[in-house]
């Protein structure tokens, strides 16, 4: 959000730095006095945690990328040498291999929060479009690197996700076949494409990285959303960013910091499977092949529909639908707190998503078959039927006149509320 | 000076010429670009492999690698053969033969993915259609699915004794590959 520069440039240095380039100004103005709304939850913390979680597949990636060989005699040997013989390579690996699962678990989280507080909605559909190719990055750069251990799982899942291209035959025989081959340089998945997958997997995060940028600059633009959907109107509605929203978003990832600490030294193999234990075997397929959980949904969804071309569709509409909520939500009404009948709808979609979660690890067959095509139904029902047709019959409870009405009941001033401390103008950093 | 001699024409032919320059300067990039990640010389190489079927006994079945992908060779007994050739056309999920040395259009005759006078002898693609599993039923104890072939555990397509698909997601029947008899013991696979 636009709002006026107090910064002041403090020493000889930064007075001479600030007329050549005002980076400080900037940093002061989108990371200290940025005005944030004064009632953000711990939902609101997982930007910061987000944030955290790249910058650790970053460094551990690095590290890792030191003493991998992506060759298809040694990578799956060059996993286990960094496991035993690279001083600290467990951690390394263990905290990469940990950090993808939680960098998941943030963005569902991080997601869901969207979507129950509208935060898609005008004017910030392009912040919440950025998020969506975000979303679509990480799976690229997690099916990527998943592949790199080149055990029995990686491989298979190299193959069979690799394979969904092929589909495209049904629509222009050959093109899909044509697709595969350019994808794996070879008539089979092999150490030319163990290679490109490496190559694509130490890109893609840094364009990721720009990608985050233009998230985060889109939030400075149009400003956070909050639990009551209304905007910042007066200075009462808002605190600064420091010391309330970088001291909060702390003490969260403090929080986080700690289930991903104990998952890394007492269960690092919890989330992944032990097949991939076993060397890449092109002889071989595992009796069961699963991804990663938090591909499941996904999965369940592809499998469910009994044509591979459709079912192929289906899989990518499923995220690609997310680019549309903006217009697809009819209501008025921002958060869902105010929304009496949506609210029921929001919870039987996050149930489906976790219930498709549990049908993806489990055979495609009988029952399990059967559930998964009632979910996978009313996954797609939820954007396409429920969510423009509630907006338009549901009537929306009334809204808080202001963020500060609501967290300190009606009557209260518009204007020097308790949470903007009066005494701040005399606190030295603020001279 | 060139301050008031203004030239459009002369202008507007330097602006079209650099731009055509670097439009189809970076057209011409993109194709080595991709191409370079298509199958290379070494891939391509058709590399034909003999395999010698002498040691293979009745309903026994071996797994041999052509171009990275594994066939399957299977010696059927004669109840499996006639199983497969009583089998309607017309109501199979993939009618077509999927015989790369026939027509696209051949009937999945079990004729059709055999050689004539070596009708016992199978030799089959082992890559499941649908998203290239290697399907079970190589191994005497392996499960063989439905129709007595081959079942794929990936998402459940079950193969009949001629690698015909019978049920399952997978929409082709298991590829034959271009091979010949060199003698009756003896096949050259590519
Ligand atoms: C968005 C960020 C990233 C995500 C979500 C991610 C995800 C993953 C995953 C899921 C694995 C498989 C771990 C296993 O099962 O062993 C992996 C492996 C690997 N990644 Fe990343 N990664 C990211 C960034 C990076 C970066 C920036 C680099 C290097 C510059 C890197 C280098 C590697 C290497 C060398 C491996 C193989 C070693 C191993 O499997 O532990 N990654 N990555
Ligand atoms: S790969 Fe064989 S059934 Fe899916």
């Amino acid at each position: 959000m636009s709002h006026p520069s107090t910064y002041e440039p403090s020493n000889g240095f930064s007075k001479w730095l600030d007329r050549r380039l005002p980076v400080l100004r900037l940093m002061h103005g989108q990371f200290i006095e940025f005005p944030t709304p004064r009632n953000l939850n711990y939902l609101w913390t997982f930007g910061g945690i987000l944030s955290f979680c790249l910058v650790v597949q970053l460094i551990t990636g690095i590290v890792l990328a030191m003493h991998y060989v992506p060759s298809g005699d040694q990578a799956f040997s060059s996993i286990e040498h960094i496991m035993r013989d690279v001083n600290w390579g467990w951690l390394m690996r263990y905290s990469h291999a940990v950090g993808g699962s939680m960098f998941f678990l943030a963005a569902y989280i991080h997601i869901a929060r969207g979507l129950y507080y509208g935060s898609y909605k005008d004017p910030r559909e392009i912040l919440w479009i950025l998020g969506v190719l975000i979303f679509l990055l990480m799976m690229a750069i997690a099916f990527m690197g998943y592949s790199l251990p080149w055990g029995q799982m990686s491989f298979w899942a190299v193959t069979v996700i690799t394979n969904l291209f092929s589909s495209f035959d049904t629509i222009i025989p050959g093109v899909g076949s044509a697709i595969v081959r350019w994808i794996w340089g070879g008539y089979s998945v092999s150490e030319t494409t163990l290679n490109r997958l490496f190559s694509l997997h130490y890109l893609l995060p840094f364009i990721l990285v720009g990608v985050v940028g233009l998230h985060i600059w889109a939030l400075h633009v149009v400003g956070n959303n909050n639990p009551t959907g209304v905007e910042i109107q007066s200075d009462s509605d808002s605190v600064p960013f420091h010391p309330y929203i970088t001291m909060k978003d702390a003490f969260a990832m403090s929080l986080f910091w700690m289930i991903f600490a104990w998952l890394i030294f007492f269960a690092p193999n919890y989330l992944g499977h032990s097949d991939n234990y076993i060397e890449a075997n092109p002889l071989q397929t595992p009796p069961h092949i699963v991804p990663e959980w938090y591909f499941l949904p996904q999965y369940a969804i592809l499998r469910a529909i009994p044509s591979k071309l459709l079912g192929v569709i289906a899989m990518f509409a499923s995220i690609l639908v997310l680019f549309f909520v903006s217009w697809l939500d009819t209501s008025k009404v921002r958060s869902t707190k105010y929304r009496p009948i949506y609210k029921w709808f929001f919870w039987l979609f996050i149930f489906t998503c976790i219930a498709l979660g549990y049908l993806g690890a489990k055979p495609a067959e009988g029952v399990y078959l059967f559930y998964a095509r009632i979910f996978t139904a009313y996954y797609f029902i939820h954007f396409l039927v429920v969510m423009p047709l509630i907006g338009v019959i549901e009537r929306p409870k009334p809204l808080p006149n202001s963020i500060t009405e609501d967290v300190l009941g009606k009557g209260s001033s518009p204007s020097g509320g308790a949470g903007k401390p009066e005494a701040a103008p005399a606190a030295p950093e603020n001279r | 000076m060139a301050s008031d001699i203004i030239d459009p024409t002369r202008r507007d032919f330097v602006m079209i010429a650099s731009a055509a320059f670097a439009g189809i300067g970076g057209a011409a990039s993109l194709w080595p670009l991709i191409d370079q990640m298509n199958p290379d010389a070494s891939a391509e190489a058709l590399a034909s492999i003999e395999v010698d079927l002498e040691p293979l006994g009745e309903g026994q079945a071996i797994t041999v690698l052509w171009r990275g992908k594994p066939v399957f060779i299977r010696h059927r007994t004669p109840e499996e053969v006639s199983m497969a050739k009583k089998v309607d056309i017309n109501a199979l999920p993939d009618p077509e033969a999927q015989n790369t040395e026939l027509p696209e259009d051949a009937p999945a005759t079990d004729k059709n993915r055999t050689k004539e006078g070596h009708e016992k002898w199978l030799v089959v693609v082992g890559i499941c259609t649908h998203l290239g599993c290697i399907p079970k039923g190589q191994g005497l104890t392996d499960q063989k699915g439905e129709y007595g072939g081959w079942f794929c555990p990936c998402h459940g397509s079950h193969y009949d004794t001629s690698g015909r698909i019978r049920k399952g997601p997978a929409p082709d029947n298991l590829a034959v590959p271009p091979y010949k008899f060199l003698n009756d013991t003896k096949i050259k696979i590519g």
